[in-house]
């Protein structure tokens, strides 16, 4: 079945030169004809996947394969594939006609044959009688649809769209979705959309890749990825949702938020989880009838429905229900077992090394660390002419050892007095857990930690990191 | 008792004193003088004794050829300079960009000077080859006029497009055919009225090179110098309609284009 992907990319990785690595080892096959949408946040290296699939950037490794023939290092002109800009790139000293003939023209084709071509995709588009108008005469929405028009006329194979949009008010974008799902399935073109917009990837793709970091999180059609979430960030970025730490705690058993709840995930007992629970998926009972109790906190009105957050115990639950609750009340919390999203936690321990001094202190940042390294590497001791020899008697030398310390996100403690902490950084992403938050500091000397904590920090806000040191385990480097 | 009010109108008043004192008097006067003749009559001789003198005619002819060959010599220096400046990635960009514009710094007369020294180590004699130097001293001079908007053009221009060509099939050399060059059209505009309008009148290059040719601007010069206030006048707003002329075809030309590219970045 090797004909049925129309492209594939496998390893590919890029690098900028700044060495900023934008994509890593990302592997995709799409099939002829399929809708499929890299969703992510800003960043998250899909705008720079798509680059790579048109030809404007070369990968840094890895391999771009159309219909099974080695493309990667093809110039976009030779690829059979077309691109909706995010910002249209029409071309402002042409008028629409000579914008969606340019492509057809460079393939020498006749001016006869092209003007029946531009007629019909304009007819496509809805843009009929549209061709001597100059591009600055048209609205966003129109020129949208030139720009679709425009890469749509040279019949390719593939037709990339990079947030085309982005631009446009929320009324036309809802109708523009329609209308490219309702143009991919009439044209049989295989579609690559590369979204910031869940809601959009949702209703529109076959299959969505997830992306975060330049690495995938996950690849599935919306169901799989709106149902089964892989992990906190798939879950945190696709819809609302309630997301736990916990713990299995027998077969098909799991305890998070205070409470006991059957679930359908078969997971070991006594591994830590993250549980993902939709906000629709809480049922609200009453007090006496739910696995676990809470106090109507807030009730915000969405039309459809309320959006009801129950405080229960230490923990915070976003419920959504056509009937209406008050602040104050006590209510019970019941959770069906296939509504519950079992995923194995990752393991958030910060690790990060630190140099010795001549002093035979750990060092990091600039901040020297109140303990000695014969506490830190068992067996060693310390000479009398101040060397330190390791458990097979052999001396130590502090500036070729390297400590790695970790610690748990639970045990840092955040503060505004930056220079309070060991290191300073910006939070740069946040997930809620039910009862603390988990927190994403970008640090200045170009770390990532995680940080929980009980209290909302603000995105962007500059912290310092205190890490105590009993809280500490040490190990020495390789 | 009257309280002063402070209009923004007053703001204006300054400026409008100074197109008074600086723009709109001088006009008079050159008007006057240019349709005056040493009685104070009015009279059409000037103009006429302009297009009937062989003398005058030549050195129009004349100082058109040095403006156009001036002005081909550095556009075609300055557009691939350009071209190069605003498609490099160095990060010393702003360093060289810097190094084009910095002649402009060094006094006039020094530069010209320089030229003149190093046009004589090599030629030997300035007064052999009188257009060849006055087009080398122009092409000095005005340069810089050329690369800076041609390079803003250049600059500001969306790469997308450029992209966007090479996606519907047009290879390196058909995108800068196709878009490229068409939409830097208004930055070569405007660097020819910077160069070509000057290069015809300039004629202290001239002086300081030894050269003994005449430009419209010497004609001038040696009208007044000889106190004919009247036909040095008539020379002056020759030159100025020709400017307006040029400026009226051109300025219809750089309107559309900027309105195109305004409108594409909405």
């Amino acid at each position: 079945m090797q004909n049925e992907n129309i492209i594939e990319l496998k390893h590919i990785t890029k690098v900028y030169e700044d060495g900023f690595t934008a994509v890593s080892d990302f592997n995709l096959e799409v099939r002829k004809g399929e809708f499929v949408t890299f969703l992510g946040p800003s960043g998250c290296g899909k705008t720079t996947t798509l680059r790579m699939i048109a030809g404007f950037d070369l990968p840094t490794e890895g391999q771009i394969l159309l219909n099974g023939k080695d493309i990667t290092s093809l110039p976009p002109y030779e690829r059979p594939i077309n691109t909706v800009f995010q910002r249209y790139a029409l071309f402002p000293h042409m008028n629409i006609y000579d914008n969606i003939a340019f492509g057809l023209r460079q393939k020498k084709m006749k001016e006869e044959e092209i003007a029946r071509k531009v007629k019909k995709v304009l007819d496509l588009v809805d843009l009929e009688g549209f061709e001597n108008r100059s591009v600055s005469t048209l609205s966003g929405g129109q020129q949208q649809r030139i720009a679709i028009a425009r890469a749509l006329v040279n019949e390719p194979q593939i037709l990339l769209l990079d947030e085309p949009l982005g631009a446009l008010d929320l009324k036309m974008r809802k109708e523009m979705q329609l209308e490219l799902k309702q143009m991919h399935d009439d044209l049989g073109i295989t579609f690559i959309y590369v979204t910031h917009d869940q809601e959009e990837a949702l209703t529109m793709s076959d299959r969505i890749v997830v992306m975060s970091e330049g690495k995938m999180q996950q690849l599935g059609t919306p169901e799989d990825i709106y149902n089964e979430p892989r992990n906190a960030f798939v879950a945190d970025f696709i819809g609302e949702s309630n997301i736990f730490n916990g713990i299995m705690t027998g077969h098909l058993k799991t305890r998070f938020c205070g409470g006991e709840f059957i679930c359908v995930d078969d997971v070991e007992e006594g591994t830590h989880i993250t549980a993902v629970v939709r906000p629709e998926d809480v049922e609200l009972t009453a007090p006496e009838k739910g696995t676990i109790r809470g106090v109507v906190t807030s009730v915000i009105f969405k039309g459809m429905h309320y959006e009801i957050t129950i405080e229960s115990g230490k923990n915070e639950m976003v419920a959504r229900s056509v009937h209406v609750a008050k602040p104050g009340d006590q209510v019970g919390i019941c959770l069906a077992p296939d509504s519950i999203h079992v995923m194995i936690a990752e393991d958030h321990t910060n690790y990060f090394t630190a140099d010795i001094n001549d002093s035979h202190r750990l060092e990091y940042n600039g901040h020297t660390l109140d303990t000695s390294v014969t506490r830190i590497i068992p067996g060693s001791k310390r000479q009398e002419d101040g060397t330190i020899i390791d458990a097979n008697g052999e001396v130590i030398d502090p500036r070729r050892t390297r400590i790695v310390i970790s610690i748990q996100p639970q045990d840092i403690r955040m503060t505004d007095q930056v220079d309070e902490g060991l290191v300073e950084g910006y939070i740069s992403n946040l997930i809620y857990k039910g009862d603390h938050y988990s927190y994403v500091i970008h640090t200045d000397l170009e770390q990532d930690f995680i940080v929980d904590d009980e209290y909302l920090w603000n995105m962007d806000d500059h912290v310092g990191l205190i890490m105590p040191i009993e809280k500490m385990s040490f190990a020495l480097k390789k | 008792m009257t309280v002063l009010r402070f209009s923004r109108k007053n703001l204006a008043l300054p400026y409008a004193l100074f197109l008074l004192v600086f723009v709109a008097a001088p006009l008079l006067v050159l008007f006057y003088y240019a349709f005056t003749n040493g009685q104070g009559h009015f009279t059409l001789s000037n103009l006429t004794g302009f297009f009937t003198d062989p003398n005058t005619l030549g050195t129009l002819c004349y100082s058109f050829a040095i403006a156009a060959v001036t002005t081909l010599v550095c556009l075609c220096i300055a557009y691939p300079t350009a071209y190069i400046l605003a498609n490099s990635r160095l990060k010393q960009k702003s360093v060289l960009v810097m190094l084009f514009i910095m002649p402009m710094w060094i006094n006039f007369s020094l530069r010209i000077t320089a030229l003149k020294e190093i046009l004589t180590l090599i030629e030997g004699n300035l007064a052999m080859f009188p257009f060849f130097n006055a087009v080398i001293g122009m092409t000095y001079d005005f340069l810089p006029f050329m690369i800076l908007p041609i390079y803003t053009t250049l600059s500001k221009m969306d790469r997308s497009l450029i992209e966007a060509a090479k996606d519907l099939g047009a290879d390196e050399k058909a995108a800068f055919l196709k878009i490229t060059l068409p939409l830097s059209v208004p930055g070569i505009v405007s660097g020819i009225s910077m160069v070509f309008l000057p290069a015809m009148t300039n004629y202290v290059v001239l002086d300081m090179l030894y050269n003994s040719t005449y430009i419209m601007g010497s004609l001038i010069g040696s009208y007044f110098s000889a106190y004919n206030w009247h036909g040095g006048s008539m020379i002056a707003l020759i030159l100025l309609a020709i400017i307006c002329i040029f400026t009226l075809l051109t300025s219809g030309m750089e309107d559309e284009d900027s309105r195109a590219m305004g409108g594409a970045r909405l």
